[in-house]
């Protein structure tokens, strides 16, 4: 049974997407609804470490329960050089390039939901497909938030 | 006949009245000191452009001059009342300081020119950017005080001729979430309910909404309701003791930022005891299941915790709620602008989506507005949504737009939703944006965080047209400011909270050379020389009437259809409210009756929206969801807000309005009476935070958060513990220069840059702040009202009064007293 690898895998994956839309959030500052909604998805990634790493040990696994944290130094120097360059139309390019990276990181992490709640079924483990069926749509909506951003931002980034 | 100071007592007299009965008549008339009567040459009619409430009013001339105003008794709205700032903020059309004349910047000032030399250099811009960067360089930002006829112009220039998708109003800040809160569950925008709604509600429930002081009117029906037979339950929620929670059965006061907690408690025990209408549901709405599994999670006992609020209170409600046979709930800025906005006010739609309660007589929603023309904008497209409630992501839609105007398709951008009004600043920060035209606004005291609306505003690169009837706060940063005719000076028509359309004609000239804002943006039109595809110029009409009768056109056959209103059937009546068409000529009182909605995915404004993280639903997710055309039930999880008070900020700061000012004050500050009755900026704590700091009743603080500082005489009311509160009508045009080059005293300058993700309002509710003590009060007061949310809870405070000045007749028919 390789179930231990997928959780292994989606456990990394989450905790790296926590960690990235933290950055981006802190990168763009002063785009505030990218910030404050960034922020507020990777919660939801951050829940999902924490319950992949509760439902570890039923598969010989010890996984971080707490996933990364902004590191208040870094944070806050990415937040300055936002700030310095607010006034530029450069970072809206910058942003576009984060979002896109977002989206690609929301889908991986979506399929490896997947992934794992197709085997849980094989293994008939409720409680697994019961993990799956709460976090893989949050995957989805922090999938379709990238795009939809992507969509509303694009156009004047590219046109100006 | 009789005489009431109506600043002393703003909702005036009683005329009690019983479940059922008719809102008896009482016409409340204010004349100009020396003015009698038969001194009056004519009366004008039109309606209120103060509050959101649409009071219908004449408007008294004698001579050349407006000297008074009265209610018109035959108005479905109003029977005849008017609001305070009504009877007395007429005064301000002839302030002394009118704009009237162009004015153009030469260096570091603004100076007088002509129309000419003013347009001729907004239209040389326009073409500048024009060719340099393309549509995308321009912006319009305008206000919730247009009329309708000015609104549909501004779109079709703005989304037509230019094809910019950066057009928005302060409405925005006004009633941004009404509309997406509606489209949320009705897949539409369109006020479901009717203030009419009050003369048969068993329980009216007001969440964030202090009617007595936004709309006064509305607030005296509820009163006289209250004091009739068989009065309604009232339930409360507002973190400040406003006249409302003291008229209250229940009053729920919970912490800032929490009312998706709240609601989510509310529909957790209304499901818990199925007090829900399941036959209701079956037939008419999805999403239920969704619904129940998300509020299972939120029982009383963890909602109180999260709202600091006592359980038992969230039980008691929730019975009141859905034990009730015919509720009406009305929503305002208390969740519109404050954390997840969108979804708490969606959760009120959905108590009245499980519990069958609309369509019908005292069952009804209102989700509504902050200002007299906000619904205008949501109508025709001045708010950036396409006008006639179309949908920018149905192609089908925009091809009907585009034959209507007479264009290609292609010019109208569709690509994405519109640029919200935030967006837009950001945009200008970054110098994509170069040209904005701002209409009737001044977003140097409305908008969030004014340091940095400053900076905006005073960028270089960025080409400023302010268009006003005053020098404000906004104009000092314009390179063009025109001068604009207002309310009583031009004629249209406009659209209130609850769908009521009234006709407002020129009663005397604008001043100098001041124009109709119609008639300024037809002169840009022209002077841009628009056409369509055929070569007529774009828009076609010329005057208020022509306006009207090609925005019927637009309208026919969507939900707001205006095909069977014309300016004569509008004229000496009461309003109409839309849809009136030849099959209802009388108009339409309520909406979804019969559950029958238009949510069908062809013909539905929107397909919604994700409420948590704002991204909108494609096409081909809606169809899947809402096939038939049924109401939609959304659940939301209840995030932390994103500003929490802290040991650096221990307090929530909201901010709000006063019953005697409307927006920066540009005119009720000019109206004596009001003026006096709110003179100047004050701060609400509550006693126990007071006592803590050793402060007092008119002490002086500074109250300051990360982004701000402002200073301002205490208030000790109310309000809950833990939440300071600041009206935001203050700003600087009526201060010292020296006293204003500090920036010490508009509410802005202290508010967090961050809104909705969904309605995209900005979040004026919830942030942090730190209060501390300046200087004693040396016994005198806060500049504050006493007979409104700001009364003090001590004793000794000399009450609020108008005095001879501020005497109003009121005169009762029908023997009602």
């Amino acid at each position: 049974m390789k179930l231990d690898l997928a959780l292994r895998e989606l456990h990394r994956a989450e905790n790296s997407l926590a960690a990235d839309l933290l950055k981006v959030a802190d990168w763009h500052k002063v785009d505030h609804e990218i910030y404050h909604v960034a922020r507020d998805l990777a919660r939801w990634s951050q829940q999902h470490v924490h319950e992949l790493a509760e439902i570890g040990p039923r598969y010989g696994l010890h996984l971080k329960d707490d996933s990364e944290q902004n590191s208040g130094l870094l944070a806050t120097a990415r937040n300055k050089a936002s700030e310095l360059v607010g006034h530029r139309p450069e970072p809206g390019l910058l942003l576009l390039a984060d979002l896109r990276h977002l989206y690609r990181a929301a889908a991986g992490v979506s399929l490896d939901w997947e992934l794992l709640a197709q085997g849980a079924q094989a293994v008939k483990d409720a409680e697994l497909l019961a993990l799956t069926k709460r976090c893989h749509p949050q995957s989805l909506r922090q999938m379709r938030w990238a795009n939809a951003m992507l969509k509303v931002l694009s156009p004047q980034v590219l046109a100006s | 006949m009789s005489l009431c100071d109506r600043i002393a007592k703003p909702w005036g007299t009683r005329t009690p009245y019983g479940a059922g009965d008719t809102w008896p008549t009482r016409i409340d008339r204010y004349l100009a000191d020396g003015v009698s009567a038969d001194q009056v040459d004519q009366w004008i009619q039109t309606a209120s452009v103060l509050h959101s409430n649409g009071d219908a009013m004449d408007v008294a001339v004698s001579g050349d001059r407006i000297v008074g105003v009265r209610g018109r008794g035959i108005d479905r709205v109003n029977r005849g009342r008017l609001d305070t700032k009504d009877l007395f903020g007429w005064q301000a059309n002839t302030a002394a300081d009118r704009l009237t004349i162009p004015l153009i910047r030469d260096g570091n000032r603004l100076v007088e020119t002509d129309w000419q030399t003013a347009m001729g250099r907004i239209v040389q811009r326009s073409n500048e950017l024009l060719e340099e960067q393309g549509p995308s360089a321009l912006g319009f930002y305008t206000t919730g005080q247009l009329f309708l006829e000015e609104y549909y112009t501004l779109a079709v220039i703005a989304h037509g001729a230019i094809g910019t998708n950066h057009v928005d109003g302060n409405t925005r800040l006004c009633t941004a979430t009404a509309a997406e809160a509606l489209k949320e569950s009705f897949a539409c925008d369109g006020q479901p309910g009717s203030y009419s709604d009050v003369d048969h509600a068993d329980v009216i429930a007001l969440y964030g909404h202090n009617v007595a002081e936004t709309q006064t009117v509305l607030w005296m029906r509820m009163l006289d309701r209250l004091a009739g037979p068989n009065p309604p339950k009232l339930i409360c929620v507002d973190p400040r003791e406003t006249p409302v929670a003291r008229a209250a059965t229940i009053h729920v006061a919970p912490v800032p930022g929490t009312n998706v907690a709240l609601m989510n408690g509310l529909l957790h025990e209304i499901i818990r005891n199925d007090w829900v209408d399941h036959d209701y549901v079956a037939a008419h709405a999805v999403g239920y299941e969704e619904l129940a599994q998300q509020v299972e999670n939120y029982p009383p006992d963890r909602v109180a915790q999260i709202c600091q609020v006592p359980p038992e209170q969230i039980r008691a409600a929730a019975r009141i709620l859905g034990t009730a046979k015919r509720l009406l709930s009305t929503v305002l800025q208390g969740f519109y602008q404050s954390h997840q906005a969108t979804a708490a006010a969606v959760q009120v739609n959905n108590i009245h989506i499980i519990r069958g309660m609309l369509g019908r007589p005292g069952a009804g929603v209102l989700q509504m507005n902050g200002q007299p023309t906000a619904e205008n904008t949501r109508e025709c497209g001045a708010d950036g949504d396409l006008p006639g409630f179309r949908n920018w992501a149905n192609d089908s839609h925009v091809a009907e737009l585009a034959r209507i105007w007479n264009i290609e398709q292609t010019q109208i951008p569709h690509y994405a939703p519109p640029t919200h009004l935030m967006q837009m600043m950001r945009y200008a920060e970054q110098g994509t944006i170069r040209f904005l035209w701002i209409s009737g606004t001044n977003p140097a005291v409305s908008l969030p965080e004014l340091h940095r609306i400053r900076s905006i505003l005073s960028r270089q690169q960025l080409f400023l047209v302010v268009q006003d009837l005053f020098h404000t706060e906004t104009t000092e940063f314009a390179d063009v400011v025109l001068p604009a005719a207002t309310w009583g000076e031009k004629t249209g028509t406009f659209t209130n909270a609850d769908r009521t359309v009234h006709l407002s004609d020129k009663a005397v000239e604008p001043p100098g050379q001041a124009r109709p804002d119609l008639d300024i943006f037809l002169d840009y039109a022209r002077r841009m020389n628009f056409r369509d595809s055929t070569g007529a110029p774009l828009p076609a009409w010329h005057d208020a009437e022509s306006a009207f009768e090609a925005w019927k056109r637009c309208s026919a056959g969507r939900p707001c259809d205006y095909t069977g209103i014309t300016y004569a059937k509008l004229r000496g009546g009461s309003g109409i409210q839309w849809p009136c068409t030849a099959e209802r000529p009388e108009g339409t009182e309520r909406l979804y009756a019969d559950g029958q909605f238009w949510s069908t995915p062809d013909y539905c404004e929107s397909y919604g929206k994700d409420l948590i993280t704002g991204a909108p639903l494609e096409p081909t997710e809606y169809r899947a969801l809402n096939p038939s055309g049924k109401a939609v039930i959304k659940a939301a999880e209840y995030l932390p807000p994103h500003e929490s008070p802290n040991p650096d900020f221990p307090f929530s700061l909201i901010t709000g309005r006063t019953l005697f000012h409307f927006h920066t004050r540009t005119k009720t500050g000019r109206a004596p009476q009001l003026q006096a009755a709110a003179p100047d900026v004050w701060v609400e704590m509550s006693l126990k935070d007071a006592a803590e700091q050793s402060i007092s009743e008119g002490d002086v603080v500074n109250v300051k958060t990360p982004r701000g500082m402002i200073r301002a005489r205490v208030r000790i009311s109310g309000i809950r513990d833990g939440v300071v509160f600041v009206p935001f009508h203050y700003g600087y045009w009526d201060i010292s220069d020296g006293e204003s080059a500090d920036h010490h005293r508009a509410a802005n300058e202290l508010t967090i840059t961050s809104w909705d993700p969904a309605s995209k309002q900005p979040i004026y509710k919830t942030a942090a702040a730190a209060v501390n003590w300046v200087s004693t009060g040396d016994g005198n007061p806060a500049p504050a009202p006493t007979n409104t949310a700001s009364h003090p809870v001590i004793a000794g405070v000399p009450a609020t009064r108008g005095g001879p000045t501020a005497n109003a007749d009121e005169h009762f028919t029908g023997g009602a007293q």
